[in-house]
């Protein structure tokens, strides 16, 4: 036991967590804490956001980086309220974003500064964040802090992962009060199942290996579970191609004979097609999101479906599955696979493989190398070969993600973050922040467009003032293009609200933040800004003009099956 | 798939703010609750909630499955229908202003073991405990005296027999 403040408890509670830095920003409700973190050997950075959303994106970015929980910190009332985007978007991609709030008093005899009592800025902050978060929690009492901080780690980053969020009452990060920091925690109604059952693992493993046509669908709980090399080794065994959803790029190297690229709304169509023959569809830490399977009746209406999640109320809530298994997906995708590997190996020239073969040539012949010079999809191959494998790809929400998801082969897991689930434009560049924080070896590119760039692009003085140099690219066409896109096909090209013009320049715009713009016309050109990027110390905006009628092939219209592609 | 009523029974923390967590719940994932009741258990930190919902098989597994989710829900079970001990309590305010009309209402309640707990110059208070069915026949019963008020208690339930819901 130790007398101290609840401030000086949390600071402690988050050492024993490991956490080294913290995004956030100050105000009144909070001012204890931010007042020990003055001090130079806390041992924690405190890297201050221009508007407290950013805080949460740039948590999540450095968890989905790095695979260790991110944390926020914002003052009561607006500040966390501006929490709630960035918190929304880590539950829907189950990402460990915890977050603290400062609250007004509980309790005040002198005054009405206190919760109930509408006091300056008051928020129902637990009331707001309850439907967005795995765990909320307001501390009553200083002494309850050493406990609900290890709560909040534990509970966001085991079973499925997501954010939690710790409500601080200004009394309480002041009262002072003797702390037991312990190591046991019990919390008896939450108790994540992570082995699989092995009645279940056999009835997969009999069922692949009488497949015919069996064919991957991976998630990100592939990449939350760091089961990539799992997930391979299985493919490999079967020669059993695989597509991945967005959150799941990444989690089988791109250039692998047997990846087929994401499946959905914007997938391949070699992924789409090779769903829709399978004969049995191994989904494993995905929650079929409607952008993957587009109209249900329609998806892989021949297959058996094995669902593997570790989250049992994603089994059977969307899609029909033959055979669930409620499970961590590397411990079970590797009994999987050593049950399989006594039996026979499938051979490189089956008929299926060569299916897989044939639709994959098809892929590379459909991309049209001529015409303008900056299309979207030529410019990300040339990125792919400018960057490191290890170099990490984060992006904004709209045309720029799709050509992304498409069209920049993503080799290594964690290094493809984007916003699935939310879809919430300016996630990209505070999510680039926090990438490049939780990894400073590695180089880190926001792929933008001009509409969501303008959303967070304030932390350009969050970039510069902390010393965070990363890349942002913004494929410039002056207007919101993915929706332009769906009233150029389906709204008979009335585009209404949809138009940006031509402000700012974000070449100006970069270097009033004192960080580098640059604008590119050619791919030459961009190639060498993007090399001259890469070894700069500060920020680069690369302004790339492209045409506003681009679109977005291959494509499913909404309300369509997998089979309803079109190829543009 | 049929809809029909299923009574799920949880054990949940017993602190403040665990009835919004579930009734949020139900409100966000579009779930329909038909009543709820909510109390203590045989431990002091722990509350029993008694939720019947309406929906298909596969809304109510879901509802399951949602509840497990949260932190604050240490058990929830579906109640098997063939072997449950359901119950709820009615208050009813009936006007009865003359004599004829109070001594039926007193007959009445005798015949459903209802009981007469308040009386007035212009109406009784009938307390009834039962299925919710015979409190539906009661009340349709007694409409056309005049009901001035009624304050149902929602549905409550247990496991008959060895089986139970409780946390070891």
């Amino acid at each position: 036991m130790v007398k101290m403040s609840g401030a000086q408890a949390l600071i402690e509670a988050l050492k024993r967590q490991k956490v080294d830095v913290i995004f956030g920003i100050s105000g009144g409700a909070i001012l204890s804490i931010h007042d020990l973190l003055y001090e130079q050997d806390v041992g924690m950075r405190h890297i201050l956001v221009r508007h407290e959303q950013c805080a949460a994106h740039a948590a999540d970015g450095y968890a989905r980086a790095s695979g260790r929980p991110g944390v926020c910190m914002a003052t009561s009332g607006p500040g966390a309220t501006n929490l709630v985007t960035g918190i929304a978007n880590a539950y829907l991609d189950s990402s460990p974003v915890v977050s603290f709030t400062g609250q007004v008093n509980t309790f005040s005899s002198t005054s009405s500064y206190m919760i109930g009592r509408d006091a300056f800025q008051e928020a129902d902050i637990m009331g707001i964040t309850t439907p967005i978060t795995k765990y909320n929690c307001q501390v009553k009492k200083a002494s309850d802090i050493p406990r609900t901080v290890k709560l909040a780690f534990h509970i966001a980053t085991t079973g499925r992962p997501g954010p939690t969020l710790v409500d601080l009452p200004k009394n309480v990060q002041a009262e002072i009060d003797e702390m037991r920091f312990s190591d046991n925690l019990e919390v008896r109604g939450y108790k994540p199942k992570t082995e699989p059952h092995p009645i279940q693992v056999r009835k997969a493993v009999k069922l692949l290996f009488e497949a015919k046509r069996p064919i991957v669908l991976a998630g990100g709980g592939v990449i939350i579970s760091n089961a990539s090399p799992e997930l391979l080794e299985l493919a490999e065994l079967l020669m059993m191609p695989v597509a991945t959803t967005l959150m799941g790029k990444g989690c089988i190297p791109e250039n692998h004979p047997l990846s087929l690229g994401d499946a959905g709304m914007h997938g391949t169509s070699a992924a789409n097609k090779l769903i829709l023959e399978a004969d049995v569809l191994l989904a494993v830490g995905t929650r079929f999101s409607d952008r993957t399977t587009g109209t249900l009746c329609e998806f892989c209406p021949d297959a058996k479906i094995i669902h593997v999640d570790i989250d049992a109320a994603e089994i059977g809530k969307n899609v029909k599955v033959d055979i669930p298994i409620v499970a961590d997906a590397k411990e079970t995708l590797r009994l999987i696979q050593q049950l399989l590997v006594a039996q026979a190996k499938q051979s490189n020239d089956s008929p299926w493989f060569n299916r897989v073969k044939e639709l994959k040539e098809q892929v590379k012949s459909e991309i049209d190398p001529e015409g303008n010079n900056l299309k979207p999809p030529l410019l990300l191959k040339e990125l792919r070969k400018i960057l490191p494998e290890n170099a990490i790809l984060t992006t904004e929400v709209g045309q720029n993600q799709m050509w992304a998801a498409l069209h920049f082969e993503t080799c290594k897991p964690r290094t493809f973050i984007s916003s699935g689930g939310l879809g919430t434009m300016g996630f990209g560049f505070p999510a680039a922040l926090g990438a490049k924080v939780a990894c400073p070896g590695s180089a880190v590119v926001d792929l933008a467009g001009d509409g969501s760039f303008r959303m967070t692009e304030q932390e350009l003085a969050c970039s510069v003032t902390e010393k965070i140099p990363v890349t942002v690219i913004i494929l410039n066409n002056s207007v919101l293009g993915m929706v332009a896109q769906w009233q150029r096909l389906f709204y008979g090209r009335r585009y209404s609200g949809v138009k940006l013009g031509s402000s700012p320049d974000f070449v100006k715009l970069a270097e009033a933040y004192g960080a580098q713009g640059i604008r590119v016309r050619s791919l030459e050109e961009f190639s060498r800004a993007m090399k001259n990027a890469l070894k700069c110390e500060v920020t680069t905006v690369i302004d790339a003009p492209i045409s506003p009628e681009e679109n977005v092939f291959p494509m499913i219209p909404a309300g369509k099956g997998l089979n309803g592609m079109i190829e543009g | 798939m049929k809809e029909q009523n299923h009574i799920i029974s949880t054990i949940v923390e017993h602190k403040p703010g665990v009835l919004y967590l579930i009734a949020n719940l139900f409100r966000r994932r579009g779930f329909n609750i038909e009543s709820i009741s909510v109390g203590a258990t045989e431990q002091s930190d722990l509350a029993r909630m008694t939720i019947t919902v309406k929906g298909d098989e596969r809304t109510v597994e879901q509802v399951v499955k949602q509840l497990n989710k949260l932190i604050d829900v240490i058990k929830v079970a579906i109640l098997d229908p063939d072997s449950i001990v359901t119950r709820e309590l009615a208050l009813i305010k009936v006007r009865a202003l003359d004599t004829k009309v109070r001594s039926d209402i007193i007959n009445y309640a005798e015949i459903f073991r209802a009981r007469v707990v308040d009386v007035s110059s212009e109406s009784l208070m009938v307390e009834i405990t039962g299925t919710s069915d015979k409190i539906d026949a009661f009340i349709d019963l007694i409409k056309p005296f005049g009901i001035k008020e009624v304050a149902r208690s929602g549905i409550t339930a247990l496991a008959r027999g060895v089986k139970s819901v409780r946390i070891e």
